[in-house]
C-alpha cells in the first residue's frame, strides 16, 4: 500500500516543481511515400501521417487526464525528407514541407521534425536540394523542424557542409526577420545525431527505425532543484549525486508509463524515453538553477562545468534503471533562451559562448537557441559549428548548434521567439575572422578513436 | 501478463488538499456513492496545516467513464473550496515501488 508521503511527494513535483512529460513524439517511416511525381509522393506523405497521428492528440490527453501528469507536446516525426523527395524530379522541396505542415495542422500538433538531411560525408543529388530549401521551407511553414547531420565519429566532419550551414542559417535568418528570425529556432545542425530523438528541433524518425514508434522526452529541472535544496548547502557531493539519481528514476518511471500506454493505446511500438532534463522558460524549471543551487553564485562562473558533469551524470545513473529503453539525446540541455537562469546568467555577463561551448565537451548537447548579432559574418557561424562538431566527434557524443543570428540585433538586445521558445539576449562573439578557415572545404577525418575494429 | 494486468488497472487514488473545514469528507463520499465508486482505503491528516485526504478508490463498477469522474469531483472540489484530484494508481506505484 501506498503512503500518504509518497502520493503527496508526487503531487508536488506536479504541480509546484513543474515536473512533466515534454513531449509524446511519435517517430513514423515515409520511406514508402517515394514517387517520381512530387505531387503523388506529398500525397502519400499526408496521408501517412494523418492515418498513423490521427489519435496522438487525443491519446496524449487522455493519458494526461486519468494520470493528472501533464503532457505538454504531442509531436511527429518523419524520415529525413531528402531520402523520400530525392525520388522526385523537384528541384525545390519547400513543397514537402508545406504538406508536412498541413499533416501536423490536420493532427494538431505543435511541431513536425524531419525536414532533415544526413550529409557527414557528402551531399546526395536529394540532401543538396533539401539544404537549399531549408530557408524558403522554414519561412513558408509554421510546424515544421528541420536538421543536417553533418559530422559523425565515423566519418568525420564535412567542411562543406560547415561552411553550407553557415549561409543556410544566415538565410534563414533574413527569410524570416519580419518574425525576430524565428525560422532559426526551428533548424539545427548536428555531429553524431540520434535517430531516435523526441525533442524539437532535431528530431527525425531515423533509417534504422521501425515503421514507427512512440519516443517519450521527460522534464524535470524544478524536481531536481528543490531535492537539492532539501539535502542543504553542507552535504557533500555523494549526497547530492544520490539524491538526484533517486529524482532521476522517479521522474524517468513516470516517462516510462506514458511511453508504454501511449504505445499501448495507439497500437504504436515503444522507442525510448529520453533522460534529458528539459528546461522551460518558467522560473522553477531551469538547470542554471540547479547548477546555483549547487552552491555557485551565477550558472557560467568557474565551477559550473563540474556541477553540470556531475548533474547529466546522476540523471542517466538514476534515470537508467528507471526505462528499459533510454535513447535520443539524453544530455543536459542548455537552450539559453528556454531557461530563465541562462537568460539571467548572460545578461549579468556571466555566462558566455565559450562557457557554454566547454559544457558542451562533458555532457550538453549543443550550444542551443543562442542569439548573436545580425551581422554576425556566416564564415564565423560557420566555424562555430565546425567547433561543436570536432568536440562531438572526438568524445564521441551528440553536439548540436541552434543559432539565431537576428537581423538588425546588436549584443545585448533582447530576441524574443515567445511560448516554449523562449526570449534569447543577444551574445557577444568573436570577432575575428575564421573566414579563411571555412573556405578550405573538403573533410576534417574521421578521429584515431573511430578505429575501433 | 503482469503488464496488462496493471495496464488495465481500475484502481485509482483521490487526493483532497485544502483548508479544514466540516463537510469535506461528506460532499466527496457522496459524489462517490452517486458514480458507484468503492472506497477500498481512506486516511486523513493535517500537514503543514492542509487538510491532506487521501483514497484510495475501486473504479471497477462506476457508472461513468472516468474522465466525466474526474470533471464531477473536480467541481465538487470547487464547492467545497479545496483541491480534489483523482488519478489513476499507477503513476504512484510506478514512481514509488520497484
Amino acid at each position: 500500500m501506498l503512503i500518504p508521503s509518497e502520493i503527496v511527494e508526487t503531487i508536488k513535483m506536479i504541480h509546484e516543481e513543474h515536473f512533466d512529460i515534454r513531449t509524446i513524439t511519435a517517430g513514423i517511416s515515409l520511406r514508402d511515400c517515394c514517387d517520381s511525381d512530387g505531387k503523388k509522393s506529398r500525397e502519400k506523405i499526408y496521408n501517412k501521417i494523418t492515418r498513423v497521428a490521427e489519435n496522438l492528440v487525443k491519446t496524449g490527453e487522455d493519458i494526461e487526464k486519468e494520470y493528472g501528469v501533464p503532457i505538454i507536446n504531442k509531436r511527429i516525426s518523419v524520415t529525413p525528407i531528402s531520402l523520400v523527395a530525392e525520388a522526385s524530379d523537384d528541384e525545390n522541396y519547400t513543397e514537402y514541407a508545406i504538406t508536412l505542415d498541413k499533416a501536423a495542422d490536420r493532427c494538431g500538433v505543435n511541431f513536425i521534425g524531419g525536414f532533415s538531411a544526413l550529409v557527414h560525408k557528402g551531399y546526395t543529388k536529394g540532401d543538396r536540394i533539401l539544404v537549399d530549401s531549408i530557408p524558403e521551407a522554414l519561412a513558408a511553414t509554421d510546424k515544421v523542424c528541420s536538421s543536417v547531420n553533418l559530422a559523425t565519429t565515423r566519418a568525420g566532419i564535412n567542411m562543406d557542409a560547415v561552411r553550407h550551414m553557415g549561409l543556410v542559417i544566415k538565410q534563414t535568418a533574413e527569410k524570416s526577420a519580419s518574425k525576430n528570425a524565428v525560422g532559426c529556432a526551428k533548424l539545427v545542425v548536428f555531429a553524431n545525431v540520434p535517430e531516435d530523438n523526441p525533442f524539437m528541433a532535431g528530431a527525425f524518425h531515423g533509417t534504422g527505425e521501425g515503421e514507427s514508434a512512440i519516443n517519450i522526452g521527460i522534464s524535470g529541472p524544478g524536481v531536481v532543484q528543490n531535492v537539492i535544496r532539501r539535502v542543504g548547502p553542507y552535504a557533500d557531493f555523494g549526497i547530492v549525486s544520490e539524491e538526484i539519481k533517486k529524482a532521476a528514476f522517479k521522474i524517468t518511471r513516470v516517462g516510462e508509463l506514458v511511453a508504454r500506454e501511449a504505445s499501448r493505446r495507439l497500437k504504436i511500438p515503444f522507442g525510448i524515453v529520453d533522460l534529458s532534463l528539459a528546461p522551460t522558460p518558467v522560473r522553477g524549471d531551469s538547470v542554471a538553477h540547479i547548477i546555483e543551487e549547487m552552491g555557485l553564485e551565477v550558472c557560467g562562473t568557474h565551477g559550473t562545468t563540474a556541477a553540470l558533469a556531475l548533474l547529466n551524470d546522476a540523471v542517466k545513473k538514476g534515470g537508467s534503471m528507471a526505462s528499459s529503453y533510454i535513447g535520443g539525446l539524453s544530455g543536459s540541455f542548455i537552450p539559453v533562451s528556454e531557461d530563465v537562469g541562462m537568460i539571467e546568467a548572460v545578461k549579468s555577463g556571466h555566462l558566455t559562448i565559450e562557457k557554454l561551448e566547454a559544457m558542451t565537451c562533458i555532457c550538453s548537447v549543443g550550444l542551443d537557441m543562442i542569439a548573436i548579432p545580425g551581422d554576425t559574418p556566416y564564415e564565423t557561424i560557420s566555424a562555430i559549428i565546425a567547433d561543436e562538431a570536432a568536440i562531438g566527434i572526438i568524445n564521441n557524443k551528440t553536439t548540436a548548434v541552434r543559432i539565431i543570428p537576428a537581423p538588425g540585433k546588436k549584443e545585448g538586445d533582447i530576441v524574443d521567439f515567445g511560448g516554449l521558445l523562449g526570449r534569447a539576449p543577444v551574445m557577444k562573439v568573436n570577432n575575428a575572422s575564421s573566414a579563411s578557415f571555412i573556405h578550405r572545404g573538403g573533410r576534417i577525418p574521421s578521429p584515431l578513436n573511430a578505429l575501433k575494429n | 501478463m503482469v503488464k496488462e494486468e496493471k495496464t488495465n488497472s481500475k484502481r485509482a487514488i483521490i487526493t483532497v488538499l485544502g483548508a479544514d473545514r466540516v463537510g469535506i469528507i461528506a460532499g466527496v463520499t457522496t459524489v462517490l456513492a452517486k458514480l458507484g465508486i468503492n472506497i477500498l482505503d481512506i486516511s486523513q491528516t493535517i500537514m503543514s496545516n492542509i487538510f491532506t485526504m487521501i483514497m484510495l478508490v475501486d473504479l471497477e463498477k462506476a457508472i461513468k467513464p472516468i474522465h466525466e469522474i474526474i470533471d464531477e469531483l473536480e467541481s465538487e472540489g470547487k464547492k467545497l473550496n479545496v483541491q480534489v484530484r483523482l488519478q489513476l494508481e499507477e503513476i504512484f506505484k510506478t514512481m514509488h515501488r520497484i
